[in-house]
């Protein structure tokens, strides 16, 4: 394998880390403050055909992201009213709405577009398009530098930069801000939050309408930067994949960032390479898929450290009896 | 603390719900420019208009009871199994190799040894994240759906690799004459009930009913449905009681493991005759919908796994007649989890309301005896 065959395949872990980490992020928010979320990938789609289908009518891809994040959001809303204002079950919640999403989505782009379920290919500035780094023309031609710079860090779009950006923001949040102290609070002990005279319900509503924001993202970046348009399905597992990169990292941004960078590289080998080769064994394409699947299981079973959630997570906080 | 009277529990609360996800639904049909009364003629007419459309709609039935009861069984010992969508494409699994590879002489030979077949496999695939549960304390609900993208990217790999029949499609070669299944026509055929041979229904939907029956006397009727419904009502007194944790969870996954398995046997063996990819289409996850709806009890069960059975193959007709995509249905079976799931007490509390001020209502005296008895 050759040096720009690597520099290729990191390039695409990138693209394909970036939908990823933004609803790993917004897991991490979500589940931070004791709500799960199984929705996530729901919501991704949700955005996805929102951001898709608005990006094409109206021609420009920022009025296209805000209509996904609507989309999305309104998914958390309803996400929010069923587990935090009528204590139903998170999980159903969650289970509920990627159907709702998968359902809708294909519904509406029919009666919109008329062609099966997904929106027509979208261009120009109905498109995030890659930005160019400056100078990264003029290094190209250096040996090493030149292909890592050029390739590997220019030329993506801005929501990659943003995606980048938001884990230190997250972590900055989670762990240097008053507000990031209560809701990692409200995850573990919410009567203690009560007490001190803060709203549990706001703070899980917060939570949940940021996961609702992020997960937008992350949608319209499926939608509008790594592929042209919506198409049926187009989220593929993603958002359960950022499941499992949240307990990879076991709910810490830092950590986040390298597990959804891992499965990325995971899905960008498996997309370049069909089976793989090894010498004595050769791997099949399919391995390759189920592997984030597997990883997470065995950490999981807590063969290799122990993920432990937020303790209040999945349970509605009863104010009083 | 009995708010409410048991039947508005069981019937009138699925109902309402059925009610809001159905005027929600008809709100879609009506927003996409098309007439939910329409809709609703074509449905029913396609569905239960004729013995094809019966056989249809009863075949996906089928396939819904065993999922309905995989969630139900794991739900009375309070695990809930996303994992039926994976353990049903197990059971595809075992009911292929079983088929293809062992001569059978006859097809009720062959169903009972695709039906322990199928049950091997999906409760194998339910064993896991059972153990690990039970053992390490990992979340059921992520070990599960991580085992259904495992458990597809493993029939993947057998439908290209070692299973494939020769030619294009990823699917085994049909499985022998011998073992295929009779349909619901040749079954009341025999008794002289004119029945369609074209649609899918077969044997599997008298076994699926002998499933309900089986699985109610064992949480009802026996030893060990008492201790898995102590386990979910109360672990700790179920402990208490001498109950072992791991016991129930392991036996509880394995018997929903199982009957999501079985699925195959109507699924594969008796519609496909042979494993296509992905041959549990989704049925794993509506299993979720028809125990929600069906309240757990294996007659709910039942009765929610025929409706969405008519939804189905009604939805199907409205994707062939009309603008209206199939996926229509995962709209409503959306609308019904969230619904009856977890919405549940959006439409309890305002009800209970009801039901305790129209218990207190008659003599205004009566209050006061009863909040003196409570002083005492």
């Amino acid at each position: 394998m050759d040096f720009i065959t690597i520099v290729q395949i990191l390039d695409s872990t990138i693209r394909l880390a970036v939908p990823l980490l933004l609803a790993c992020l917004a897991g991490l928010f979500s589940e931070r403050a004791g709500i799960f979320d199984i929705g996530l990938e729901g919501k991704m789609l949700a955005a996805a055909f929102m951001s898709g289908a608005v990006a094409y009518t109206t021609g420009q891809v920022w009025i296209g992201l805000l209509a996904g994040i609507g989309a999305s959001l309104l998914l958390s809303g309803i996400h929010g009213l069923a587990s935090i204002t009528f204590r139903g079950n998170q999980l159903i919640s969650g289970v509920a709405i990627n159907f709702l999403a998968a359902g809708l989505s294909v519904v509406i782009a029919q009666d919109w577009f008329g062609q099966g379920g997904r929106t027509p290919n979208i261009s120009g500035d109905a498109r995030f398009n890659g930005i160019t780094l400056p100078g990264a023309d003029a290094i190209e031609s250096t040996p090493f530098i030149g292909p890592i710079y050029e390739e590997l860090l220019s030329g993506h779009t801005i929501i990659v930069y943003i995606a980048f950006l938001t884990v230190p923001l997250t972590w900055w949040i989670l762990f240097k801000t008053r507000f990031g102290l209560r809701l990692r609070a409200v995850g573990e002990n919410p009567a203690a939050v009560d007490t001190a005279g803060v709203s549990v319900v706001g703070l899980r509503y917060a939570a949940v309408g940021i996961c609702g924001i992020l997960t937008g993202l992350a949608g319209a970046y499926l939608a509008t930067a790594l592929q042209a348009g919506f198409v049926k399905d187009m989220t593929a597992g993603r958002g359960f994949i950022a499941l499992a990169a949240l307990i990879f990292a076991k709910w810490r941004p830092w950590y986040a960032l390298s597990a959804c960078l891992l499965f990325g590289f995971l899905q960008a080998v498996a997309l370049r390479f069909q089976n793989i080769d090894l010498g004595l064994v050769e791997l099949p394409v399919q391995f390759m898929d189920a592997l984030p699947y597997i990883l997470t299981v065995i950490i999981l079973a807590g063969f290799v450290g122990k993920a432990i959630p937020p303790r209040a997570g999945g349970q509605p906080y009863v104010k009083e009896r | 603390m009995e708010r409410m009277p048991k039947w508005a529990d069981v019937v009138l609360i699925p109902l309402i719900s059925l009610l809001l996800a159905a005027i929600l639904s008809a709100l879609v049909i009506l927003a996409i420019g098309e007439s939910p009364v329409e809709a609703l003629k074509l449905m029913v007419s396609g569905a239960l208009g004729s013995t094809y459309g019966w056989g249809y709609t009863l075949y996906y039935a089928t396939n819904f009871i065993f999922t309905g009861l995989c969630v139900a069984i794991a739900f009375h010992a309070r695990m809930f199994n996303i994992g039926g969508e994976g353990q049903a494409l197990l059971g595809g699994l075992g009911v292929a190799i079983v088929l293809l590879y062992i001569p059978w002489p006859h097809w009720t030979i062959a169903l009972i040894a695709a039906i322990v077949a199928a049950g091997a496999f999906g409760a194998a695939w339910a064993a896991i994240p059972a153990y690990l549960q039970a053992k390490r304390g990992s979340h059921i609900v992520i070990t599960t759906i991580m085992f259904n993208f495992i458990a597809a990217a493993l029939l993947n790999w057998a439908l290209v690799g070692p299973l494939k029949a020769p030619g294009q499609e990823p699917a085994t070669s049909s499985f022998p004459e011998a073992t295929h299944l009779p349909t619901l026509g040749d079954v009341f055929g025999v008794f002289g009930i004119e029945w369609s041979h074209a649609a899918p229904a077969n044997v599997s939907f008298f076994i699926a009913i002998l499933a309900c029956f089986a699985l109610w006397a064992l949480i009802w009727r026996t030893r060990l449905g008492y201790e898995i419904r102590a386990f979910g009502h109360s672990e700790p007194a179920a402990r208490y009681a001498g109950i072992s944790p791991t016991r129930i969870i392991m036996i509880a996954m394995l018997i929903s493991g199982a009957l999501a398995g079985c699925m195959a046997i109507n699924n594969v063996q008796g519609e496909a005759e042979r494993l296509v990819l992905n041959a549990a289409e989704g049925a794993g996850f509506i299993g979720i919908a028809v125990a929600l709806m069906g309240r757990s009890h294996p007659f709910g069960v039942f009765l929610a796994a025929v409706l969405f059975g008519f939804l189905y193959q009604g939805g199907a007709e409205l994707a062939l007649w009309m603008n209206i995509q199939r996926e229509l249905i995962v709209v409503i079976q959306a609308l019904v989890i969230l619904f009856t799931g977890a919405l549940d007490n959006m439409i309890r509390m305002p009800l209970e309301k009801l039901f305790v001020a129209a218990g207190r209502q008659p003599p205004a005296p009566d209050r006061k005896s009863t909040s003196a008895e409570g002083a005492q």
